[in-house]
């Protein structure tokens, strides 16, 4: 489709380049920022409002990107997940005023290249996506400049990313040189008729471009950069880098793999197995000895990207389909659990999983959600966690991958002994102090809405499993 | 809504109501707990009155759709096997909830997660469906790993997360099994009665069944899978030990008895032998360590790794007699052990300590006391006229026409209760009184309360057994021809 012609499906993003600047405007007139937080909002409600109907499927801007269900799924994800960070953010008083704004403009900013890096079917338009995602992901990391280690963690992020991409690129370029193109579907039409030589090459192509997709979703070996960063990232931004960026690198992953190397699927599959154990393993297991609870959840984040990666190394529509419940289920759980750790970092200025003692008297909403959040983590029913994680199982055990799902339940294990560490300390161990932990409005908002997703999702799944099954019907069944 | 989600779902509404009351309010929340459990009682109490003695199938069935994706339905149903469990669960459930008005901390806590636990343990007495059936056995979890962790004893972290992780792994492995069986229905399905209809090759079935024995007997605990058992129960406070003994040990029999055997009857008749085995160490391994505790408590809690045993052996043998023996066994030993659980609770209670070393010449101090101890012992050690003989000696019944040898060393079981009760009974009540125990004061009215209703039953079921068999008689005949076994 033609430029002019694919205007109107590019509705959402065309206001989100308007609120972008809007929002700049709104920080130089307003010293309060709590106002560009606000217009943020009603900017991606705006965008949503406005977006594309859901169900057509549409090449656009001369087949760079895809406007599809997918698309539309994981636009969905990415507004609801910055939604969610900006409206807990205004309770987190780490941020300098000053530079407030834009932190929010960076959202914003983030919410477009998200949904660009969902919709990108050729290979440029792919890395363009990525990098520009990573760059704002950079700034925002070491938003809290005057901190030391948000600094070393924002260095750490640029160096583990430039690599990454470096390698990506080349790998890109083996592709285009064997293949003589950068669109996913025709590469993948070219590498069934190639001699042997030319698909080794292409092969190596491949590994090139999962190091850099692997680097996004933070999977073994890709995964160094991920505790430290963070750790050191603000709060809000953890919560949010575990998430929409992650899936989207995973929707990335599985269009690149799926459209461009289905020739290969037998080797990446068994490749993604690998992997997939590995990141439970290691993630899990390194989860066990951390005493700061973001390390803990970041290890933890390593973890479930190794389950999420299951879907794609026994390859099938319930596969596909199990990726795409499980990180739902995971963005209201993991969200929610990072906004419990933000309101008690912002009183108690640790984040010390010693510093949880007694939790369940000092504040028992706060006490009761981060352990529901945390037993949906460890995949507990009925909550939205466990949903995810029988899905996950389901297509291993469907596809007789039964390594991966004895893998699965053993780490699951893992996973529910440092989860407990955490609810111990909570509602076992005695409190310091009897001080009362104060949870501001805006948290409190962002709690009770991931708490209802969490709850809903795991009572009533069928609604997120329809629209995890709309959102694929233009992947062929397989 | 019919009488079995009222059932489920009682519980649920009880702990809702004591969420909203102010955390002061002690004694409406004991009361309201109470009260809730009363009502199931009733209500299990209504379901007995209704049930058709003649029917084999499920009765008070309840279907609806849940997860359509998935073929995930809700669906609930109660045949003679399960209602011998809601039995159980209603009744014990309630005695432990009266037992629990010792609980000073944190009240509200306490009867909050003591219904949600009720409503896990009655939901997986009565679900058809796998999914359903998963997600009940994994909400027990969860309130007992507070229950142990927050009002047990010293070591109550360590008992109570060892708890939690060892039965989370069996149950994961449960869950590939049960999606295993899923994908390789036609049509794919969780219902167990459908699942049942499916001609499974062998092989299969074997990878099934172990990967669901796990799961199993983890929870039964089956040797050499007890490890977690003496350390929750002693660590326990005493009301959640009568509910660990008395019910939810019986969830991995029962699981057995409801989904491995009906579903995979040829994989369960080739593991027969191996289980038989399995029982039998178990029965003269828990007898021995039971023998050779000085703490009370923990002597009880060895003494139920033995007594499943027996539930393991009448399941091994594939007899109408043997799964009879079993059932009844699984109803007994919750009788039983409940009350002896009960029982150690009354005299810690008193002098904070459990050492049975350190006691000697309570009958005189405490007659009542003393007499009730004795009578459960005596039920416990199979005493002929009280309930324990009769299930053990079914059991035994059953197993001797086809394993012989086992059926002599389970004998050896026997033997070794009568060893370890009796020495017990030696050391707490007779002998010359330690001075340090004058004070002692007898069992209470409230604590009377508690065990008079399990004596009344021991003694019936002892006396007249078909009050309780008639009820699984039935089930268990269609149980029997299904899996291939011998109706003697």
């Amino acid at each position: 489709m033609s430029a002019l012609l694919s205007i109107p499906f590019f509705g959402s993003e065309l206001i989100l380049v308007v609120s972008f600047f809007i929002a700049m405007a709104l920080d130089f007139a307003f010293s309060d920022k709590k106002w560009v937080a606000y217009f943020t909002l009603a900017a991606l409600a705006l965008a949503w409002w406005f977006g594309p109907p859901a169900g057509a499927s549409v090449r656009l801007f001369f087949g760079s990107f895809v406007w599809d269900p997918v698309t539309h799924f994981f636009k969905g994800l990415i507004y609801g997940t910055i939604g969610l960070t900006v409206i807990a953010s205004l309770a987190y008083e780490q941020i300098p005023g000053r530079i407030r704004g834009e932190f929010y403009m960076l959202l914003v900013a983030l919410a477009l290249l998200l949904t660009v890096m969902g919709a990108s079917v050729n290979l440029l338009m792919i890395f363009l996506a990525i990098e520009s995602v990573s760059l704002t992901s950079y700034l925002l990391v070491g938003f809290q400049k005057f901190d030391q280690r948000a600094s070393e963690a924002a260095l750490k992020y640029v160096l583990f990313g430039a690599v990454s991409t470096a390698l990506m690129l080349f790998g890109m370029s083996l592709l285009f040189g064997i293949t003589g193109s950068i669109e996913l579907s025709i590469i993948g039409a070219h590498i069934a008729k190639l001699d042997a030589a030319s698909q080794t090459l292409a092969l190596i192509g491949m590994l090139f471009v999962l190091a850099g997709i692997g680097f996004k979703i933070s999977v073994v070996p890709f995964h160094f950069w991920a505790p430290d960063v963070y750790q050191g990232a603000p709060t809000p931004i953890t919560a949010f880098l575990t998430i929409a960026p992650k899936a989207l690198g995973f929707a990335v992953l599985a269009r690149v793999f799926l459209t461009a190397f289905p020739f290969f699927m037998a080797q990446w599959a068994t490749l993604f197995s690998f992997l997939a154990i590995l990141t439970m393993t290691i993630g899990n297991v390194l989860a066990v000895s951390q005493h700061d609870i973001k390390r803990l959840l970041a290890y933890s984040s390593i973890a479930q990207a190794g389950y999420i990666l299951v879907g794609l190394a026994a390859p099938s529509s319930l596969g596909l389909q199990a990726i795409l419940v499980y990180v739902i289920a995971y963005l209201f759980t993991n969200l929610g659990a990072f906004f419990a750790v933000l309101a008690i970092e912002r009183q108690l200025r640790t984040n010390d999983i010693g510093a949880y003692n007694g939790l369940a008297k000092r504040n028992p909403f706060l006490a009761l959600s981060l352990t529901i959040f945390l037993l949906s983590l460890a995949g507990i029913p009925p909550l939205a966690g466990f949903i995810g994680k029988i899905f996950i199982f389901a297509s291993a055990v469907k596809e007789h991958a039964f390594a991966l799902a004895i893998a699965i339940a053993l780490n699951s294990a893992v996973a529910a002994y440092y989860y407990f560490k955490v609810v111990k300390a909570m509602y076992l161990t005695p409190a310091d102090s009897a001080e009362r932990i104060e949870n501001p409005m805006p948290t409190r908002i962002a709690i009770c809405i991931t708490l209802a997703g969490t709850l809903a999702i795991g009572i009533w799944p069928t609604v997120l499993i329809r629209f995890a099954e709309q959102a694929l019907i233009v992947f062929p069944a397989f | 809504m019919g009488l079995l989600s009222w059932l489920v779902f009682t519980p649920i509404v009880g702990m809702i109501v004591i969420m909203l009351i102010g955390r002061d309010q002690h004694k409406l929340i004991r009361n309201l707990a109470t009260f809730t459990t009363a009502c199931e009682l009733l209500l299990v109490i209504a379901v007995l009155a209704k049930f058709d003695l003649s029917q084999t199938g499920m009765q008070f069935a309840e279907r609806a759709l849940w997860i359509p994706q998935l073929g995930v339905y809700y669906h609930l149903g109660l045949d003679g096997i399960s209602l011998i469990m809601l039995v159980t669960t209603g009744l014990l459930s309630f005695l432990a909830c009266v037992a629990s008005f010792g609980i000073r901390e944190r009240v509200k806590e306490y009867f909050a997660l003591y219904l949600l636990l009720e409503t896990g343990m009655i939901g997986t007495f009565v679900s058809l469906d796998l999914f359903l059936f998963y997600i009940f056995w994994e909400v027990v979890l969860v309130p007992m790993y507070f229950l142990i962790g927050i009002w047990g004893g010293p070591r109550k972290e360590y008992a109570a997360i060892k708890f939690f992780l060892y039965t989370l792994a069996g149950s994961m492995f449960m869950l590939i099994g049960i999606l295993a069986l899923y994908f390789a229905s036609t049509p794919h399905t969780f219902n167990m009665l459908a699942l049942g209809q499916n001609q499974f090759a062998l092989h299969f079935q074997q990878m099934v069944f172990l990967a669901l024995f796990l799961g199993f007997a983890i929870k039964v605990p089956i040797w050499p899978f007890h490890t977690w058992l003496p350390d929750a129960h002693v660590e326990a406070p005493t009301p959640i030990s009568v509910i660990l003994a008395a019910i939810l040990l019986k969830m991995g029999t029962y699981g057995f008895f409801r989904i491995s055997y009906p579903i995979l009857p040829q994989a369960a008749r080739w593991f027969g032998p191996a289980m038989g085995i399995l029982a039998v160490i178990g029965i003269i391994y828990g007898g021995f360590v039971a023998f050779a505790q000085t703490d009370f408590k923990k002597m009880v809690a060895y003494s139920s790794v033995s007594h499943m045993g027996f539930v393991l052996l009448g399941l091994a043998v594939f007899t109408l007699t043997g799964f009879q023996g079993a059932l009844l066994q699984m109803f007994t030993h919750g009788l039983i052990t409940g009350a002896l659980f009960l029982l150690v609770g009354v005299l810690y209670d008193r002098a904070h300590i459990r050492d049975l070393n350190s006691f000697g010449g309570l009958w005189v101090k405490l007659p009542v006391y003393g007499g009730i101890l004795i009578f459960c012992s005596l039920a416990s050690l199979g005493l002929p006229g009280l309930a324990g003989f009769v299930s053990e000696f079914m059991v035994l019944l059953g197993s001797f026409p086809v394993y012989r040898w086992m059926t002599a060393a389970a004998c050896v079981g026997i033997l070794l209760a009568a060893a370890y009760l009796l020495y017990m009974i030696q050391r707490v009540l007779l002998g010359s009184l330690n001075p340090k125990w004058a004070h002692l004061k007898d069992i209470s009215a409230r604590e009377i309360f508690t065990l008079v209703p399990l004596m009344i039953l021991i003694l019936l079921v002892g006396v007249y057994p078909k009050i309780v068999l008639q009820y699984i008689a039935p089930t268990l005949e269609a149980l029997v021809k299904s899996v291939g076994g011998t109706l003697a």
